[in-house]
């Protein structure tokens, strides 16, 4: 597909949920961040699997177990085309970017990090970027270290080589921010911390799904993202690292699947990615995620994203004109992706919420994850408006005309 | 506003102690005190008490929270300054009842002004705001009746 040829209101209707009304208005659905609605292709490809080819994987010599791994070994492939990744053994399937740091903070962090060792993260982080090094740093006698944010909610680098030291061993850092949609430099993060010795992890959470993502490119080690935000279905989602230090890690869950050979005293891991991913995966998941990969690779994400930064220009021009806005984050266009938090005079991000609901316009209100990024600010939570492929110059319309019964009530 | 489920939401006593809470100031010579939030959306209260023998002899809170949130614990607050601990349990039982759809509760005048979050009752979601001071205040009955000896009962 062109960008001329680029039509959210065809592609909206490839997306069952997004025909439908709420609160008898058409639904217009700006909860992106939080999760992506699933096209058709999708929900094809999880049903065929059930429908005519449901067996488990790896694990049997007859059609339909054969099907099955075909099927699901087919999808790792596409997602590392997604990310560009060297090596398709480099993806590990997990439930999602949470349990994919996790593996690292733990399969990785647990044998490399002791006391005084430094991990080096950022105020912007979602919870799941902050609370697995904790977890780390407490098992570990490790230091948690923050890159700090400047009044636009951008990372602090200017001395970001102070900040790493030779007792760095870990820099975990988001691709995109979930809260205020800042794009972090994440190429030049990686070169820093590559300089000092670091590993570097990205969470990719919101950067896998608005912005071309080349892993070899970024330079970095590992790079999680989740299934649920990019079109595919929820429970799926991946961890992509380089290839020898997946080899040298250890396993974190032990039991079929990830073994060669069991004996009584101990066993022998299977190569990686099976090594990482223990049990009978989601199959369907995988299955649903890949054709989510392809639905997305048909559009194009050079051109996802050209649409959503026309979006975003569109909608930062008409929410400015709000009287009493707020808005946070960045100012600049090519330092944000397609998220808008905000707040409204006196009325709490909940009865914005609230009263956009009963216009059929979901936000989120609250602090989404990102508490320490409230707390920079110094509110308790914002009001979110997230966009994707599918949005509309009339959504924005929509969403701006709910503003204005809030300001109606709440003056 | 068009919609008429919002208006009988927002109604304007609601509006107005979320603009001017009452009793909203930090109580020094409190007995007891709760801390109660949502994590779910960052409302969040102190609710703080004098409790000398039966009764409440001051009550206060500070936080910070949705419209919601902070009136219902505003008006909260103003039905409890001398309410006897038996009267504030009843009153806190019979709001929740309220919140949880019961058509006889939201009749009863002894909830005064707090039938104005009747409304609230129609939108799940909002239901755990209206209810965070009294839950706060169950909270505190509980401990101080564990303190005093089961008066209540
Ligand atoms: C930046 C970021 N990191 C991590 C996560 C966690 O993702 P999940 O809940 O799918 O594991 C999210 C999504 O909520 C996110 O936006």
């Amino acid at each position: 597909m062109t960008a001329a040829m680029y039509d959210p209101v065809r592609i909206r209707k490839d997306f069952p949920t997004l025909e439908q009304t709420v609160n008898g208005k058409p639904l217009v659905y700006l909860d992106n961040a939080a999760t992506s609605q699933k096209p058709q292709a999708v929900l094809d490809a999880i049903d065929a699997y059930y429908q005519r080819d449901n067996a488990n994987v790896h694990r049997g010599i007859h059609e339909l177990s054969r099907r099955a791994t075909l099927a699901y070994e087919e999808a790792r492939g596409k997602v590392a085309g997604w990310i560009h990744a060297p090596d398709e053994s480099e993806i590990i399937w997990t439930r999602g970017t949470t349990e994919a740091i996790n593996l690292v903070a733990i399969g990785w962090g647990l044998d490399n990090l002791s006391e005084g060792d430094e991990i080096l993260i950022s105020v912007l982080e979602h919870h799941a970027n902050i609370v697995p090094w904790q977890i780390l740093a407490a098992r570990t006698k490790a230091t948690l270290r923050y890159l700090e944010l400047d009044e636009q909610g951008r990372l602090v680098l200017d001395d970001l080589e102070s900040v790493l030291t030779d007792r760095t061993r870990v820099v975990a850092i988001s691709h995109v921010s979930n809260s205020l949609g800042t794009i972090n430099p994440v190429k030049e993060i990686t070169r820093a911390a590559h300089a000092v010795g670091a590993i570097v992890l990205v969470d990719g959470a919101q950067g896998a799904v608005h912005t071309r993502v080349d892993v070899q490119d970024l330079g970095c080690d590992f790079y999680a993202f989740s299934g649920h935000k990019l079109c595919g279905p929820t429970g799926i989602g991946v961890l992509w690292g380089r290839k020898d230090l997946l080899e040298a890690m250890s396993p974190v869950q032990g039991g079929g699947e990830m073994i060669h050979i069991v004996g009584r005293d101990e066993s022998s891991w299977a190569a990686v990615p099976q090594k990482f991913e223990a049990g009978t995966p989601n199959i369907a998941g995988a299955i649903g995620l890949g054709a989510a990969v392809d639905y997305l690779s048909q559009i194009g994400i050079e051109n996802i994203e050209a649409h959503e930064k026309e979006i975003m220009a569109y909608a930062m021009g008409r929410l400015s004109e709000v009287p009493g806005i707020r808005i946070y984050g960045p100012t600049s266009l090519e330092e944000r992706s397609a998220v808008i938090s905000f707040t409204l005079g006196d009325a709490h991000p909940h009865d914005i919420s609230t009263i956009l609901d009963m216009d059929g316009v979901a936000v989120r209100a609250g602090h989404h994850c990102a508490q320490l990024v409230m707390k920079h600010f110094g509110v308790s939570a914002t009001a979110r408006a997230s966009f994707y492929l599918y949005t509309t110059k009339e959504d924005v319309d929509r969403l701006v005309d709910g503003l204005g019964q809030v300001t109606a009530i709440f003056g | 506003m068009n919609s008429p489920q919002l208006s009988s939401l927002y109604q304007q006593l609601i509006l107005e102690h979320y603009r001017n809470p009452r009793n909203k100031e930090e109580l020094d010579a409190k007995t007891v005190e709760i801390h109660m939030a949502n994590p779910v959306c960052g409302d969040e209260i102190r609710l703080q008490l004098r409790i000398e023998g039966d009764h409440i002899a001051e009550a206060k809170f500070v936080g910070s929270g949705c419209s919601i949130s902070q009136a219902a614990v505003s008006m909260m607050t103003t039905r409890l300054q001398g309410a006897k601990l038996v009267d504030a349990d009843a009153l806190a039982k019979r709001f929740t009842e309220m919140m949880h759809g019961d058509e006889i509760a939201a009749q009863d005048k002894s909830l005064g002004d707090l039938r104005a979050l009747e409304g609230v009752s129609k939108f799940p979601v909002r239901i755990k705001c209206a209810l965070l001071g009294f839950d706060a205040l169950q909270e505190a009955l509980k401990k101080e009746v564990g303190d005093v000896g089961g008066e209540l009962h």
